[in-house]
């Protein structure tokens, strides 16, 4: 389908130069409140070939409606995304849930604003759009992607790309390729973190004790960072992990394998 | 004692508390959570084993979503067929509308044998009908004969597991309830009783032996209802239930419509998912099948057979494209297991008789969303999806509970709106636009950069929300706002090629 053309260079990276028209989906909460992410995917993508654009119309994926029972106020969101991302070959967002979201929920959405070309629209746009570690190892075709991080990670697989769209071991084996990285197990990592969108809020002491335990799970490896491909989970840990003065961040996957000798721990140059 | 509240699906069903509400108290039980964490971890892990035992496991959860789906696509025929073979092998079929006329037609029954006891093998369908209580109010004793069951009835208490209904007790709180209580009903407990599993097992076998020699009557539920056989079939682990379907002359079965398999061979498929499904076992121990009562000179097991085949509310189910997978059921319970909702919150917070996440999405179709408990159900998820994964019949519970959170908001709108519903329309409102979205980044960048700046001290993090986002800082760390967006970081440096960082 792509046009592969690797070329490996001296310094072991791996360059695939893709002639595919890629466009960065930052997410909402990404565009808002995490940048350094998205910035993260730009560099990396761009460091293997891609040429990658940010389609400045584009919004939000509407998950927070869809999963909260709001399917009319999801349609403007869902008309947005459709209309923006038509006709790039590929779309890349560094959350399993956004993703999850546009490829298993936007037909429901569709179905409810009872509009057959928007239904034919988000059809036709939900099988280009990919989460980053998927878009990586399957599409480019890499697990090495150049990146060095020095430091002591474990790894939360974030229940939606696990689950719904099956990611399975490729954030893993993306991680494990990084040069300098020490890469710890979490225990119980299949266990849902308790963020949940607005469960998080509207069922805020189940979800703080499901989070602790996380939490704990992660701080008893002994890393120094908690990596996952999701924000929104890593902010209800990451808020945890803060108040609890526990001395562990988080980081989303896309800033460890966007890292390089040149960078420092923040991504700055 | 107040006994226990109306959790079943009936019309004494007044309302409890929401799930947040109760999963409150539940989360601050140190002894409840321990005796769930340990409980639900130890099944998931001999499930977990078994299961990965069988090459063919997603085969046969095909097979078993199939069977089901082809058993409800025709109920009517097979329930049709099922009563024809039943009543041709001898039993007494009656059907019943809902929870009062399935109650009216057993105590009749057992009022037609003028017996003023009944003993029961395990069933959460005469749960879900309160049917001791309507017994009860007959002037006839039920006795629980299942172990949790006989430690749940004996506390004054409800289940809150579907197969073991005492899983939120430990054994020390078990020979308290035996010791204090078994003497009032029967036999009492040894005097010396002490909280070792073999000695409490020993006194409840000799309590409950009494009851079995004594009985003329037992009630009990089924598993599955074969149509072309007109057989049930009970499916038990401790032999208690073989003994309530055989000693007593008369027996009577009360069992969903959905229980109905098609054919006798589609039990191959269910006896191999079940047992590992839900005890984590490669074959259930006792299972127990009987077509009509027994029959010659010498008559084995009971001489009277009925069966009473029960809607209440499932019709309802099935006639809703979206939720009607809710009836594949078996009720296993793997999916209470693998629930990490369930496992901090327990059974009881759900107020049902259905926990867990298959109680989450079942409850609220069969009861209505009428109460405050049935609304907040669906929202009693993370939507983590570990339920759908283990579920041998392919329940999608996530997709479900979508599903039905759409439906209990469609239901709240057109009144006065709640500051949700108004946060909800100003956010889709923001989202039908860039620009809308664009200003916003503005604005918490802005808020942010005066965060961050020094005069407010370089706050990185947000101790204290305000109203409503208070129920996030209550336990969690907030972020402070970027001082600029990822579109205005775009757009200023031209798409990352005026920037260094990049």
């Amino acid at each position: 389908m792509f046009a592969h053309d690797e070329v490996v260079e001296p310094g072991g990276v791996q360059d695939v130069r893709v002639s595919m028209r890629v466009a960065l989906f930052a997410t909402c909460f990404n565009d808002v409140m995490w940048p350094e992410t998205p910035k993260a995917v730009v560099r990396l993508l761009r460091r293997l070939g891609c040429e990658v654009g940010f389609p400045v119309e584009q919004t939000c994926c509407g998950q927070i409606f869809t999963n909260t029972g709001y399917l009319d106020e999801a349609i403007p969101a869902v008309r947005n995304f459709a209309a923006t991302f038509a006709g790039y070959d590929a779309v890349v967002a560094p959350s399993g849930s956004c993703v999850g979201s546009v490829r298993h929920q936007h037909r429901d959405v569709a179905a409810r604003a009872v509009d057959t070309r928007l239904q034919a629209e988000v059809e036709k746009v939900a099988p280009t759009v990919y989460e980053l570690s998927e878009f990586l190892v399957d599409i480019l075709g890499v697990t090495d992607v150049g990146a060095y991080f020095p430091h002591r990670v474990t790894y939360h697989p974030t229940c939606h790309s696990l689950r719904m769209l099956g990611v399975g071991d490729r954030p893993l084996k993306l991680l494990a390729a990084v040069r300098g990285i020490d890469l710890i197990e979490l225990p119980d990592a299949e266990q849902c973190c308790g963020f949940g969108g607005t469960f998080a809020m509207k069922n805020a002491d189940t979800s703080v004790a499901m989070g602790l335990d996380k939490a704990r799970a992660a701080c008893d490896t002994g890393a120094e960072i908690l990596v996952a491909s999701d924000n929104s989970c890593l902010s209800h840990i990451g808020g945890l992990l803060s108040r609890q003065r526990s001395g562990m961040r988080v980081m989303h996957l896309a800033e460890i394998l966007a890292a390089t000798a040149t960078t420092s721990i923040d991504g700055a140059p | 004692m107040t006994g226990p509240p109306h959790v079943g699906v009936t019309g004494a069903f007044l309302g409890l508390p929401t799930f947040q509400t109760a999963a409150k108290a539940a989360l601050e039980d140190p002894v409840l959570r321990r005796n769930l964490a340990h409980a639900t971890g130890t099944i998931r892990d001999k499930r977990a084993a078994v299961v990965g035992e069988l090459a063919n496991w997603e085969e046969l959860r095909l097979a078993a979503e199939a069977i089901k789906d082809v058993a409800l696509h025709r109920l009517d025929e097979h329930l049709e067929a099922f009563e024809a073979n039943a009543t041709a092998a001898g039993a007494v079929v009656h059907w019943a509308r809902d929870a009062e006329e399935a109650n009216r037609i057993v105590v009749a029954l057992v009022q037609a044998e003028g017996a003023s006891e009944v003993v029961k093998v395990k069933s959460i369908l005469t749960q879900e009908i309160e049917l001791n209580e309507a017994l009860s109010a007959a002037g006839i004793d039920a006795w629980e004969t299942d172990l949790a069951e006989l430690i749940v009835q004996l506390g004054d208490d409800w289940p809150s597991h579907i197969l073991v209904p005492a899983i939120h007790r430990n054994r020390a709180e078990v020979r308290e309830i035996f010791l204090r209580e078994m003497g009032k009903v029967g036999r009492p407990a040894p005097a010396d009783l002490s909280d070792d599993p073999c000695r409490l097992a020993e006194a409840a076998r000799l309590h409950l032996r009494e009851k079995f020699l004594r009985a003329e009557v037992a009630v009990s539920g089924a598993n599955f209802a074969i149509a072309d056989t007109g057989s049930l079939v009970v499916v038990e682990s401790e032999g208690n239930g073989r003994m309530c379907l055989t000693l007593p002359d008369t027996l009577i079965s009360v069992v969903g419509i959905e229980k109905v398999l098609p054919s006798w061979r589609d039990l191959e498929v269910f006896l191999q998912v079940l047992p590992r499904s839900s005890t984590g076992e490669r074959e259930n121990p006792y299972t127990s099948i009987w077509t009509g009562p027994g029959a010659g000179p010498v008559v084995d097991g009971p001489r009277n057979v009925h069966i009473v085949l029960l809607d209440n509310g499932r019709t309802r189910v099935l006639a809703d494209p979206k939720g009607r997978d809710a009836l594949r059921c078996i009720r296993c319970s793997a999916c209470l297991n693998v629930c990490p909702v369930y496992e901090r919150t327990g059974g009881h917070s759900y107020g049902s008789v259905y926990p867990g996440p298959i109680g989450a999405v079942l409850t609220p179709q069969l009861r209505g969303t009428a109460s405050d408990v049935d609304r907040s159900l669906p929202f009693a998820s993370s939507l983590c999806g570990a339920c759908f994964d283990v579920c041998p019949v392919r329940i999608d519970i996530p997709s479900m509970l979508v599903h039905l959170r759409t439906r209990v908001v469609d239901e709240s709108r057109g009144g006065v709106p709640s500051v949700e519903q108004l946060a909800m329309k100003a956010a889709s409102w923001t989202f039908a636009d860039h620009r809308r979205l664009g200003a916003v980044g503005k604005v918490a960048s802005t808020v942010g950069k005066v965060l961050r700046s020094k005069l407010m001290g370089g706050k990185q993090v947000l101790r204290q929300l305000p109203w409503p986002a208070g129920a996030w800082s209550h336990a969690r760390d907030a972020p402070v706002p970027p001082a600029e967006s990822f579109r205005d970081w775009w757009q200023r440096t031209d798409g990352g090629q005026q920037d260094g960082a990049s």
